[in-house]
This record gives C-alpha cells, structure tokens and sequence, in this order.
C-alpha cells in the first residue's frame, strides 16, 4: 500500500513540492492514517470522548508529543495548506520543525498566515482570527485525562465518563476556592461539551475557552497517551465553575504594546537586563498582521508609525 | 409496613469455597441489623454482594427506592445501582483510607457527594461540610486540611461525614471501629449511635466485635461458613444463645 508522497503532490506546488519518496504521504503508512481517522470520526461523532488508538512512534525529539504531528498526518490532503503555532508563535523550534517535517514528508504548502491555513496544529493556544468551517484545529495535547489527577487508576476515569459521575471534577474546583479564594486554574481549564463529556481542552490559556464553540473542526492527539477526541463545528462547550464562582475568562488588563490590541492574548516578556518588560500578543500572525495595518503600541518605534 | 431491604437467597461462592450461602432476611426502616462472625464467615462477602460492590451467584436484594418502590438492586444497571451508592445508600469501610480521598481537604470529602449529585453552589457546600464537621465533632478551623493529617478517629469520623452528607437512608458499615485504640472506638460508637438515632437511619453493620453490636444493632445475625447459624433480637441472642456456635463466641467475649 506505500504510495511515494511526490505523486501525490500537483506541479503547481511552488514552494515545497519536492517530497522525499523515501516516505510515504505525511511519513505514516496508509493503513496507519486509516486506523487514525477511524479515532478521528469516532470522536467526531461523540463529541469530548477519548478514542484510544495504537499511537505510534515519530521522528520526533522526545517531549515534544507526537499526538498533534500523527492527528495532523492523517488529515492532511496534498492540496492543504499547514500552519504551525507552539505557544501562538509560528517561529519556535518546535512550530518550524513539525512545519518543516509536513514540508518535506508531505510536500504540502505552508503559511503562517491564519486565513490562509486549511490545516492548524498548535499547542497551547486557538489563534485570535476567528477560524471558519473549511478549517481543521489540530492540538497537541500532553495529558487527555481531565481526571487523571485526582484519580489515577484509568480503569476508574474510565468508569466515571461511562456514567457521567464527575463530582469529582467539581471537587477540584472546590479545592481551588478553599486554597486560593477562586479558581486558580488559568490554563487546561476543564470544558463539559456538549452537555456530555468533561473534558481537557489541552493546556491552553483559560482565557481561549469561550472559542472552543466554533465553525472549525477541533481534533486532539495524545501520542504517549494514545488517545484522539474532537470537537465538532458549532459544539456546545461549556467551562465548569460554581454559580457563586463563575468561570471568567479574563486576561491582564493590558494591550499589546506592539500593536494595541487589547483583546488578544498577551505574553509578558522581558526586554532588557533592567528588568524591563512588555506585553505582546502571544498570536505572532495575529500581531503581524495587525502591525502591517498601521496599529501601533505604547512601545512600538516612533518612526514606523509615521511610515504608515 | 414495607421493608427497606429485602434480602432473599444470596449466595456467592469462589470456586469451590463458600463466601456466602442462601442469606436471606429484611431490613426495615430505622432498624439496625448487625452481622457478626469471625473472619471467613462470610459476613464481608455478604456485604459486599448486599452493597453492589460484588455480584451474588444468586439471590435478590430488593431496596425500597424513593422514586421507584421495591427495586432488586442485583438487576438493576450499574449506572442506577451507582446512583444509589451516592444518594440513598452510604459504605463505611474499615480503613478510612479505603473510603476517603487523602489528596483532599476535609471541607472537599464531604462535599464530594454533594457535588456527584449536582451541588454547584460554593458556598453552600462548604457550609454543609462545616455543619458536618461540627456534627461528628471535628474541629470546623480543620476543613481545608487533607485527612493525613488527621488521627485514625478523626478519618473515621471524618468517613461518615462524607457518607452521611447526602442523607442516606441505609448504611453500610464494614468493621467501623476496626483498627482503632478502645478508647477511640467507644467515642466513635457513641456518635454512630446518636447519628443513626438523630436521622432515623438503617444500617448494616458488619463486625467480629460483640461489644459493637450490643451498643448499636437491634437485631443479630450470626454466620460461621458461610451459613447464618442464628438470628434474633441482639439481646436475645447474646443473652441466651441458642446455636453452639454463638455460645463459644459470646463465651469467648465474656472471657476477654
Ligand atoms: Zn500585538
């Protein structure tokens, strides 16, 4: 069944259709992407539920998790168009490995540009462009066990999601308040989806929480946990929380001091050895984008404004 | 009046060993109904098998449910039967370990049950753990401590708060005063007895202890192999023995 991934690939690819025939389409062998999409529609079709599949080793450096990167082989068609975030970023070690791998393994075309991706792995963050119904959301995901630590035999979490028996979700939650008086969980904050499953929505930033209800396709890869589950376009996901402690999804109250945005997600980063420090938006392209329409920050360079 | 837990023909075997041979009896509403027998007798087998936490070879355990009436709880499904375990029917193990989260405060032991069946105020819940605590005399500043840091009374004590909370109307107990110094067991009884009476609960206790039964179960139910050799009126019984075996136990208490 190995098919060389060059023919696949069109002529009219410019950038990146050189593909190693060393390996097939997207590395994995077809009969591997056909188990993976199998795991991919029977999430699909319950929506939050973890679909155990037979997870496989990757060329990959260990730590990095390889559940997103075989998630992202399996869904790839040669005419999709792959971006690559860690972190919001398109330019970590990590976004331009996995990008360069699909470049050569796949000979797909690749962007960093948001609006133009068909296909977006990311880890730790939903982009701020709001995504549409021809776009797949691919995360890598290092724990899938919203339970997991609150009870580690998996014989019993399995248990639980079979009979929706989650109090002990709400139990850490309650264990939050008592300690933190709110809470604390800022990221992998725990989602009921469609009225059904608890769910981990991978470690992203609670305050990515409400865009999980969206038009895109949401798929989620746990290589070393050897799980997939996913999320259906306009899914009901709803963040836990008590009615005396609602969930907020709130973010610092600053705007991005590169491009003003004030409704991005901001990281903080260090600028010089005095301990100086800026806000920026974690979403580089978001940013980018931004700047190259003339937004400006409180510490953008005086001159670039004007040129605008 | 209907009885709260009718038990007709529960066997359980291993193999060729005997857990528990065609126990029957009923169980009515306030009434509490000790087990006793050495270990091996078949009395935790029995338990558990009455409790869902084993399945019986035969026999039916039949639980008067509020919404529903007498209900055989063997054939019932395992979401049902877990709906009950964390409403109307409570299990204290003899290890509080075994029957409390150590990774979790006090305050969220307890309110575990409330949350499972949908509590989802804060405030509110941590006031019903505090009130608990009070109620089985545990020092309300302690809420947010973990159970490690409490004694082997205060675990058990803190275990029937947790248990208790949702309002059970049957309680099973394993051995509850178990692995504890006399002097803690007799605090322990004392407050199981006021509680029990307080909330008009039915319980099932299971216990090699005599003094344990005496204090709290009307009635008796004594098993050797498997098999149950007497039962009757806990006073009756262990006043005047009718089966050789019950007599070498109660003889054997008198003798300690
Ligand atoms: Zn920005």
């Amino acid at each position: 069944m190995m098919r060389p991934g060059g023919d696949r690939v069109g002529d009219d690819r410019t950038e990146a259709a050189v593909t190693d025939p060393a390996y097939n389409f997207a590395y994995l062998d077809e009969q591997t992407k056909r188990m993976i999409r199998r795991a991919i529609l029977k999430g699909l079709a319950v929506p939050g539920y973890q679909v155990p599949f037979a997870s496989r080793e990757m060329p990959m450096p260990y730590g990095w998790g390889t559940g997103g990167v075989q998630v992202t082989a399996a869904t790839l068609t040669p005419d999709d168009t792959l971006k690559v975030i860690d972190q919001g970023a398109d330019d970590t070690t990590n976004a331009v490995s996995i990008r360069k791998f699909f470049q050569k393994t796949a000979g797909v075309a690749v962007t960093e540009r948001t609006a133009d991706a068909t296909v977006i792995q990311t880890r730790h963050r939903i982009p701020e462009h709001p995504l549409t119904e021809d776009q797949i959301l691919v995360y890598q995901v290092p724990i899938p066990e919203p339970l997991r630590f609150l009870e580690p035999r998996e014989t019993e979490t399995r248990k639980m999601h079979a009979l929706q028996d989650y109090g002990l979700m709400h139990v850490k939650l309650y264990e939050d308040i008592a300690q933190n008086g709110a809470i604390a969980k800022s990221y992998a904050y725990p989602v009921k989806v469609s009225g059904r499953y608890v769910m981990d929505p991978s470690p992203i930033p609670k305050f990515d929480n409400p865009k999980l209800d969206m038009p895109a396709i949401q798929l989620f890869g746990a290589g070393r946990e050897q799980r997939i589950y996913a999320v259906p376009p306009y899914t009901p996901v709803v963040s836990l929380d008590f009615e005396d402690f609602p969930f907020d999804p709130s973010k610092a109250d600053h705007a991005c001091d590169l491009c003003g945005a004030d409704t991005s997600y901001l990281d903080e980063v260090i600028v010089d050895d005095a301990g100086g420090r800026m806000f920026v938006c974690s979403d580089t392209d978001f940013c980018g984008e931004r700047r190259d329409a003339g937004h400006r920050g409180a510490m953008s360079p005086p001159d670039a404004a004007v040129q605008a | 009046m209907t009885p709260l837990l009718q038990v007709t023909g529960i066997t359980r075997t291993y193999g060729a060993r005997i857990g528990c041979r065609d126990v029957s009896f009923d169980l009515y509403p306030g009434e509490v109904m000790g087990i006793v027998g050495e270990s091996g007798s078949g009395k935790s087998t029995l338990l558990n098998c009455l409790a869902g936490h084993q399945r019986p070879d035969s026999g039916q355990v039949v639980f008067d449910t509020r919404a529903d009436g007498p209900r055989d709880t063997v054939a019932m499904s395992e979401p049902e039967r877990r709906m009950l375990g964390r409403t109307d029917w409570a299990f204290v193990h003899q290890h509080a370990r075994d029957g409390l989260r150590m990774g979790v405060s006090a305050g969220g032991n307890i309110g575990e049950r409330l949350m499972a069946v949908g509590a989802r105020h804060y405030g509110d819940i941590r006031g019903q753990a505090t009130d608990w605590l009070g109620r089985v005399e545990i020092d309300t500043a302690r809420i947010d401590d973990r159970p490690a840091a409490f004694s082997g009374g205060m675990q058990q004590r803190l275990q029937i708060a947790r248990n208790l909370v949702t309002g059970p109307r049957l309680v099973f107990m394993d051995e509850p005063t178990g692995g504890l110094d006399v002097s803690v067991q007799a605090r322990l009884l004392d407050l199981v007895r006021g509680l029990v009476r307080q909330m008009g609960l039915s319980a099932l206790i299971v216990t090699h202890d005599l003094a344990v039964v005496r204090l709290l179960a009307d009635r008796l139910m004594v098993m050797k192999d498997g098999n149950v050799v007497e039962t009757g009126l806990t006073d009756q019984v262990l006043d005047d023995p009718q089966h050789g075996y019950t007599q070498l136990l109660v003889s054997s208490v008198l003798q300690v």
